[in-house]
């Protein structure tokens, strides 16, 4: 990487990437576009670690036996999957890379309000890393990413507190970049800069960020709990004397469900981002997608039981959850709905991102439906623990979340690095995902609602038709993954120079440089006109230049 | 990061301890100030995850929990608290000090405050150690033995659901013991910086913040005490 | 910038608080039944107050401040809430089953 960012050729005006060179400008760097572009490097690598357990989990399912791993070690596979996936690239990734990068210019800031706070919240993000790591290399987790309790707490005979602990440190990374997020949105937005000219970004990084700061303390505290409770051999958990290891569970899902909002809010911010600006529209009904953003996070805390509905929770409860879920689907409706909206009789440009963004809006919409399935309690009876859903979360998760983020990685990729990447490839690519995705992901809605139990190593023989088309899928999709990872780095030396503007966006990021100058702007913008101001019927060449 | 020279004799009339993504001290000051705040809000979500289990137990095991607490000592307990409360005096009246340009005054209010966690923390220590003698502490195997009880013969039945509540004393103490040990550091730092004569009536981010830092560790102090040591109904002094 | 409160007033906080303190020590003692534990939270609520209002100076703050202040308690209430939700009604359910 360091080559690349060196060759005199990138860019000949100053800007935050030319400013200084060297390993210590870069490891000791305040600026929020730099520590944005280290965490692009090290959530890729997380991202990378976790598709290889993936990988093995896949290959092992190609045949109904176990016969690749033993069942041990299959949970091992999932459980490392999932804990690196979740805690290590989903819940990190689009705040911290296109959030760092981007919120402070979106609001005409020059930097975060704690630019030392942010770099480390990035050092932070490292050690936790470090123990995840560690815990692999050691011989591996296999309580599931989910470590329930007794068997994390007391049976389970892996290395179960150095995973927690990476946990509990990756923690406070999240919860010191949405400290950060709150401050810099309340206090240092440009002059005109109102809560309603917000673009819709900084909206879900901002609703993103409270629930960070809100959940992720419990989680903090339940892990730590286990920590201890498993080395110094005494129970809050332990059913021996007289613990509740549902207590674990509902401390645990306080912080997960609205976890999952974490993954994905900051992707839904991107997707408004990017249907406006390819339609060549202003987005319909900002202040609904707005204030849907705040519903979800504060709804997203009145829900998590909806996980726990076969545990042994008493079923009042469950029809209190159950009830409630239902009701945290209408804002992601909401946002569904206004993004269509944005689209009809729009001027819409098939450009890469907004590929990723047609993507998501159809299997966000799949997996957000299921989700409705799952919140039926005699549904959910009948496919709980099954690959059912499996299948709903990866459609959210890699269908929404991991589709938003390569749109937004495409979008910004001119102005983070000044250069433009292969669009044919690009498209290429984007069809590899979408396609590899769906292979992957539909057979296992059919194998769970028949009863393909999830997390076991074996499976009945009838299933393996779809599990053979699944890891089919599983090849094609991390296909799809490496070919932009080849290509954005080939684009950072090679790639045709992008203008200060190339989607003629709306959003102050677009009216400074590729790369942005170290502060960001040469003076503090003045805001005077909405976030959107597309013209309604306006074609490209209408638009404004601002360079 | 390197600012270009000729916007260094900009700046000479600015405070020295304007960080330059700042358009102004006021906006730092209220940055800061609402930048604890929020850090304090995870602080009570973190801490409320203990005392949300510990809500749970309670409401499952009134009887054992209210017996487990004759073997706490609450004279020690509202001593704490009585210090604590103080060493808020005095870190109030340290923070109104460096508002008003008091050096002298900021420096002895901090080390009066420094003094006061001090003597939390080893009233903590002394109270621990006799948990420890008593074996009370379930925290190691083979260390718990609530047989030795014999003015609480009935207590014997509690032996599991004791060892909860003696789980959650010293998890709870232990981790705002942790705070108030970063509390003093933070104390100590503070205080370094007041003698190099940093503070001024224009400048006093720094005290401010960790002085909310200190009220809210006591705070949950406030709520652990009559929690763990209060329990049961007409306890007597031990 | 901000009022700055009186070395008085923080020395009536800091007695009322300590006067309280002992209270909550001495009502312990007094057999009550289920209203010891409601009288220590109350009494622990109002001190908890007086911390923030004056020490923490959160009278003379904005609203934002105060909003993150009071959100921060809500949300614990929402976790103790909503953990009763199941603890409470696990006993309903005829004959004590679950299903």
């Amino acid at each position: 990487m360091s080559t690349a960012l060196q060759t005199p050729e990138v860019a000949e005006t100053p800007n935050y990437l030319n400013s200084e060179y060297g390993w210590k400008s870069w490891l000791f760097t305040k600026d929020h576009k730099r520590i944005a572009v280290l965490y692009i490097i090290s959530i890729t690598v997380m991202f990378f670690i976790g598709g290889i357990f993936a990988s093995l989990i896949r290959i092992e399912l190609l045949t109904p036996q176990g016969d690749l791993v033993n069942s041990d070690t299959y949970n091992k596979f999932f459980t490392m999957h999932g804990i690196v996936m979740v805690f290590f690239f989903l819940i990190p990734s689009i705040p911290a890379t296109l959030g760092n990068f981007f919120l402070p210019m979106q609001i005409g800031a020059k930097d975060l309000a704690f630019p030392r706070i942010n770099l480390l919240s990035w050092y932070i993000y490292i050690a936790g890393a470090i123990f995840a790591l560690s815990a692999i290399v050691l011989g591996g987790v296999d309580t599931g990413w989910t470590f329930y309790t007794p068997f994390s707490s007391t049976y389970s005979n892996t290395f179960v507190i150095t995973a927690a602990v990476g946990v509990f440190i990756a923690g406070f990374s999240s919860i010191l970049t949405g400290l950060n997020f709150i401050v810099t949105v309340h206090k240092m937005r440009a002059p005109g800069m109102t809560w309603g000219r917000l673009p819709l970004f900084v909206w879900a990084n901002y609703a993103t960020s409270l629930i960070q700061v809100l959940g992720t303390p419990v989680v903090a505290i339940t892990l730590a709990l286990v920590g201890l409770e498993r080395a110094f051999h005494i129970g809050i958990f332990d059913p021996a004397i007289g613990g509740d290891p549902i207590l674990f569970q509902h401390m645990f899902w306080f912080y997960s469900h609205p976890a999952v909002y974490i993954m994905i809010l900051p992707g839904m911010g991107v997707i408004s981002e990017l249907v406006t600006c390819f339609s060549r529209k202003s987005i319909f009904g900002y202040s609904f997608i707005a204030a849907s953003s705040l519903g979800i996070a504060i709804i997203g805390f009145l829900v998590w039981g909806h996980h726990m509905f076969v545990t042994g929770m008493s079923m009042y409860a469950s029809l209190y959850f159950s009830l409630l879920t239902m009701l945290v689907a209408v804002p992601s409706a909401i946002k569904v709905f206004n993004w269509t909206a944005t689209m009809f009789r729009g001027s819409i440009s098939y450009d890469t991102p907004m590929l990723y963004a047609f993507g998501f809006i159809g299997l966000f919409t799949i997996g957000g439906l299921t989700g409705l399935f799952l919140a039926t309690l005699g549904v959910d009876v009948h496919v709980t623990d099954t690959y059912f859903v499996v299948a709903h979360f990866h459609y959210v998760m890699v269908g929404g979340m991991v589709l938003a983020y390569l749109g937004g990685m495409h979008f910004w990729w001119p102005k983070i690095t000044g250069r433009m990447y292969p669009e044919g490839w690009a498209k290429f690519a984007c069809l590899l995902v979408f396609a590899g995705f769906n292979l992957t992901f539909f057979p296992q809605f059919i194998t769970g609602y028949l009863g393909q139990p999830r997390r076991y190593h074996a499976y009945a023989p009838e299933f393996q038709v779809l599990n053979v088309m699944s890891t089919a899928g599983a090849s094609v999709l991390g296909l799809g993954y490496v070919i932009p990872l080849i290509y954005f780095l080939w684009s950072m030396k090679y790639g045709p120079k992008a203008g200060n503007n190339p989607w003629n966006a709306k959003g102050l990021e677009w009216q400074t440089t590729s790369p942005p100058p170290t502060f960001n702007f040469e003076q503090t913008p003045i805001v005077t006109e909405d976030a959107y101001a597309y013209g309604s019927e306006s074609a490209p060449e209408e638009a404004h230049h601002h360079d | 990061m390197t600012e270009p020279h000729s916007a260094v004799a900009e700046h000479a009339e600015h405070s020295p301890y304007l960080r330059h993504h700042f358009d102004n001290m006021e906006q730092q000051f209220d940055s800061a100030t609402l930048g604890m705040w929020v850090f304090l809000l995870t602080e009570i979500m973190f801490f409320g995850g203990m005392f949300g289990a510990y809500t749970v137990y309670r409401s499952m095991y009134p009887e054992a929990f209210a017996s487990t607490s004759m073997h706490m000592n609450p004279a020690f307990g509202a001593a704490n608290t009585a210090v604590l409360i103080v060493s808020s005096l005095t870190m109030a009246l340290a923070v109104r000090s460096a508002r008003l340009g008091k050096q002298q005054a900021l420096q002895m209010f901090l080390i009066l405050t420094m003094i006061f966690g001090i003597a939390f923390l080893v009233i903590k220590g002394f109270e621990y150690h006799e948990h420890w003698v008593d074996m009370k502490v379930p925290l190691f195997s083979g260390h718990w033995d609530y047989s030795n009880t014999p003015e609480f013969p009935h207590q014997a039945q509690y032996s599991h659901q004791a060892q909860i509540l003696f789980c959650f004393y010293f998890f709870m103490t232990g981790f705002h013991a942790l705070h108030m040990l970063v509390g003093v550091g933070l104390m100590t730092t503070i205080l370094m910086m007041a003698r190099r004569g940093i503070f001024s009536t224009n400048y006093f981010t720094p005290v401010e913040i960790s002085g909310l830092y200190w009220h809210f560790v006591d705070i949950v102090w406030i709520f652990l005490f009559p929690l763990l040591y209060l329990i049961g109904n007409a306890r007597k002094l031990i | 910038m901000h009022s700055v409160p009186s070395v008085r007033t923080y020395v009536i906080v800091w007695a009322t608080l300590t006067f309280f303190t002992f209270a909550t020590y001495y009502i312990a003692q007094i057999d009550l039944g289920q209203w010891n534990i409601v009288i220590a939270l109350l009494i622990a609520f109002f001190k908890m107050s007086l911390v923030i209002f004056f020490f923490m100076n959160l009278k003379a703050e904005s609203p934002l401040t105060k909003l993150f202040a009071a959100g921060g308690f809500f949300w614990m209430i929402l976790l103790l809430g909503q953990f009763f939700v199941d603890y409470i009604s696990r006993d309903w359910m005829p004959g004590g089953k679950m299903w």
